[in-house]
């Protein structure tokens, strides 16, 4: 799912990282977000709708639609389309709202 | 706390230009952008820009982004803060901002504020299924990271956005099933959608989304028309087999700080929703605090840039700098704007602006920052 060749553009890709979705090992590159990491591994859904529980996915992918609430190296609520990916990070999909404490 | 002389909240286009006027005219300038990188959306985009070669036509939003930055990084009187959103603008002129796990207060003796829009989104049934994205998403996600939002894509909306991102994607290689158009008439540039259609892409006006099916993500769009009344027409029904809906219906305004900040705002079709009341220099109903960009009515990205000037020099006017051709300039600005949104284009544009401009007595009526 990732764009080899680009007529306009060249993708500076940084190092390659290794993190776990669920427990699954899946590699990335470092500084790219999550969510573009979890997408080229072919991950869509990020979290689910509070009440009646139904996948979503991001939609903005610049930090406003709040729709890709994951947990991340324990923290809840963070905003996987922005959040950076670095080497051995935790990404969980989220139960709930998330704990604050 | 802080205290600076020019706050500019928002690293895109417009702030960017802002910063860099008033910083030409000697204010220290604190640009605030939430985002890792400076530019906002110009990092993503490859095409080239209309105008004029004032506001870098024929120049890639990207190579625009590196112009500006490069600008930026080389005067010393801007400050930038980075990865740090902006909380709130209080009564007393305090704005709150955390980034990096780190909580600031600043205290500016005025204003800009270059938010820009976000994405909206469409009413149709299953519409938060995962590979319903916004089209600017699905930009960030090919250009900025270089992953492919999908297999096979429906664009929704052929206004300009709909037009050139449909191309980009197919620039990475993805299949664009079809454009529709809830409208007519195509929205955007007759040159873009001429240039698709001829890469074999049916644009449908008239039709829109019925439904979207799938169990975890989406699986199938089924489509239909609309008459004149915007009301669909059963049998008409078209069943697409996509994995992406690309969503290309607006933008409007993130106006929440101006509210907060108690700008009288106005609700405005053509500029995208609400919008704060200004004078034709860009300061709102609180004196002190400007706008520029898409938070003060959504346009393209070139107008942005020329707004983000003007309010740089109302910005450093208002803190007592001023240059000896300050009001030549700042005439060049606004007849700038006028052949951006010159033509049928821009005559929403235009009468949109026209309801929420106020004379700068009575726009600056409230008390100031």
């Amino acid at each position: 799912m990732r764009i080899q060749e680009h007529p306009i553009l060249s993708f500076e890709r940084g190092e390659k990282v290794f993190f776990t979705y669920n427990g699954k090992k899946l590699e990335g590159y470092e500084g790219e977000t999550i969510a573009a990491a979890l997408h080229a591994a072919g991950i869509k859904v990020l979290s689910h709708s509070i009440e009646h529980l139904k996948p979503r996915g991001f939609y903005c992918a610049i930090g406003n639609c709040s729709s890709c609430f994951m947990e991340v190296n324990g923290e809840a609520n963070v905003r996987v389309c922005v959040e950076p990916l670095k080497e051995g990070m935790v990404v969980n999909t989220q139960i709930g709202k998330g704990d604050l404490l | 706390m802080k205290n600076v002389e020019l706050m500019v909240i928002g690293g895109g286009p417009a702030g960017l230009c802002a910063a860099i006027k008033a910083a030409e005219l000697g204010v220290s300038v604190l640009l605030v952008e939430r985002d890792r990188w400076l530019g906002g959306q110009l990092v993503k985009q490859t095409h080239m820009f209309f105008g004029s070669e004032k506001q870098h036509a024929a120049t890639r939003g990207i190579d625009i982004a590196k112009l500006l930055i490069d600008k930026i990084e080389a005067m010393e009187n801007i400050e930038v803060i980075k990865n740090a959103t902006v909380l709130g603008i209080y009564e007393d002129g305090i704005i709150t901002i955390e980034g990096e796990g780190k909580y600031q207060k600043i205290k500016p003796k005025a204003v800009i504020v270059a938010t820009g829009a976000s994405e909206k989104t469409l009413a149709f049934p299953k519409n938060d299924l995962p590979g319903i994205y916004g089209a600017g998403a699905v930009q960030t996600l090919m250009n900025v990271y270089g992953v492919k939002p999908g297999q096979r894509v429906l664009m929704v909306g052929a206004g300009n956005i709909g037009l050139i991102v449909t191309y980009q994607l197919m620039q990475a290689g993805v299949h664009v099933e079809a454009i529709i158009e809830g409208a007519p008439k195509i929205g955007g540039y007759l040159v873009h959608a001429s240039k698709i259609r001829r890469m074999g892409v049916p644009i449908y006006t008239s039709y829109t989304v019925k439904e979207a099916e799938g169990e975890n993500d989406l699986e199938e769009v089924t489509i239909w028309r609309l008459d004149e009344g915007w009301n669909p027409i059963p049998g008409t029904e078209i069943r697409l087999d996509v994995d992406v809906i690309c969503v290309s219906v607006g933008l409007t305004p993130l106006s929440e700080l101006l509210w907060q900040a108690g700008c009288k705002m106005q609700f405005v079709t053509a500029l995208g929703g609400f919008v704060p009341i200004r004078d034709e220099e860009m300061q709102t109903s609180v004196k002190g605090i400007f706008v520029a960009g898409d938070v003060a009515g959504v346009e393209e990205a070139s107008s942005a840039m020329v707004e983000g000037q003007l309010a740089g020099l109302s910005a450093a006017s208002y803190l007592g700098y001023t240059v000896y051709n300050i009001k030549e300039i700042k005439q060049d600005l606004l007849h700038q704007l006028q052949a951006l949104r010159s033509g049928p284009v821009g005559e929403k544009i235009r009468q949109g602006i026209s309801e929420i401009i106020a004379s700068k007595e009575v726009a600056a009526a409230a008390e100031g920052l």
